[in-house]
């Protein structure tokens, strides 16, 4: 197969497989969070900026495999 | 339409080269100082304009890192590089979304072709600066530990030789300082360049009135990842200044 052709489908294919693993965390991140705060009304500012920290953890993730791949297109 | 990772030379001073991303942040970098001497003169008993929005900035973040900190002392050691952090990465954040940004450029030719380069570049959306700044943050948590707890108490959170677990596991420590290192940077580099990307190509495609709301979403995340950055820097600090158990 060309070279191009190859490059395109591992750009499409590593965003998107990269991609799945932290949209899961960050919904069960969020869930946690949201529900925490149901529970104790008077912690929500704590809960919420550890629930923002952590999301920010796993969406770094799904930057990794976006810069992976602008890297495999542009490089 | 032309998308480069690296940022481009825009200009050289003897063998340096000025790319556009450096030279946006010496924008950002006066535009601050100047704000900071202006501001900083007038000094009334209650503030108004300029120096009552940025006393509001300061207490605001003075406030989260005493929050996590919990001591005054210590948080009047640490907050000062840990909110300039954060302003210099949310402003030059900002500074990328300028009108002009983009089109202005450079005309030249590579390759055979046409292509313009453009004069400045959000600095964020360089890997550089980003390692740059990563590499201070790992530095400065490493530097606070040392000055909090003794480099001895400091260096026997890595090289334990009391039992092979614990050497494993400060060995695991080691290594994962250097990858607080990429992490801060790629995180940084990849949200901000994404967002670059993402404004391109819906300004390619749609360029009346869509491009909107990603200006906002760009906004939003331009603050977000300072904060983050701000926020996890804090956090490894407040982990490197207790004892080990």
């Amino acid at each position: 197969m060309d070279l191009e052709v190859v490059k395109t489908v591992a750009t499409a294919a590593t965003i998107t497989i990269g991609a799945i693993a932290p949209a899961i965390a960050i919904g069960q991140i969020g869930s946690k969070g949201l529900e925490a705060i149901g529970r104790n009304p008077e912690a929500a500012d704590k809960v919420s900026s550890s629930m923002i920290l952590g999301i920010a953890f796993a969406e770094a993730i799904a930057i990794y495999a976006l810069v992976i791949a602008l890297i495999i297109k542009f490089v | 339409m032309e998308i480069s990772l690296a940022a481009e030379k825009v200009a050289h001073i003897g063998s340096f080269n000025v790319t556009n991303s450096i030279l946006l942040s010496w924008i950002t970098t006066t535009f601050l100082a100047i704000t900071a001497i202006v501001v900083g003169r007038k000094n009334d008993l209650v503030p108004k304009g300029l120096r009552n929005f940025i006393e509001m900035v300061i207490e605001y973040l003075y406030k989260t890192v005493n929050d996590v900190i919990g001591d005054e002392q210590k948080t009047k050691k640490y907050f000062p590089i840990l909110a300039t952090l954060f302003i210099f990465i949310v402003l030059n954040n900002w500074m990328g979304l300028l009108p002009g940004i983009g089109p202005i450029g450079i005309n030249e030719i590579k390759h055979g072709k046409h292509i313009l380069v453009p004069l400045f570049r959000g600095a964020n959306a360089d890997l550089n600066t980003t390692l740059a700044l990563a590499i201070i943050a790992v530095i400065t948590v490493q530097v606070f530990g040392v000055a909090a707890i003794g480099v001895a108490k400091y260096a026997k959170k890595f090289f334990n030789f009391s039992n092979p677990i614990k050497f494993f596991v400060g060995g695991l420590e080691l290594i994962s300082e250097f990858s607080k290192m990429i992490s801060f940077s790629f995180r940084l580099f990849g949200n901000i360049f994404a967002g670059e990307i993402l404004l391109m190509v819906i300004a390619y495609l749609v360029p009346v009135v869509a491009p909107l709301p990603f200006f906002l979403l760009e906004i939003f995340v331009g603050l977000i990842q300072g904060l983050v950055f701000m926020m996890l820097a804090l956090v490894f600090i407040k982990g490197a200044i207790v004892e080990h158990h």
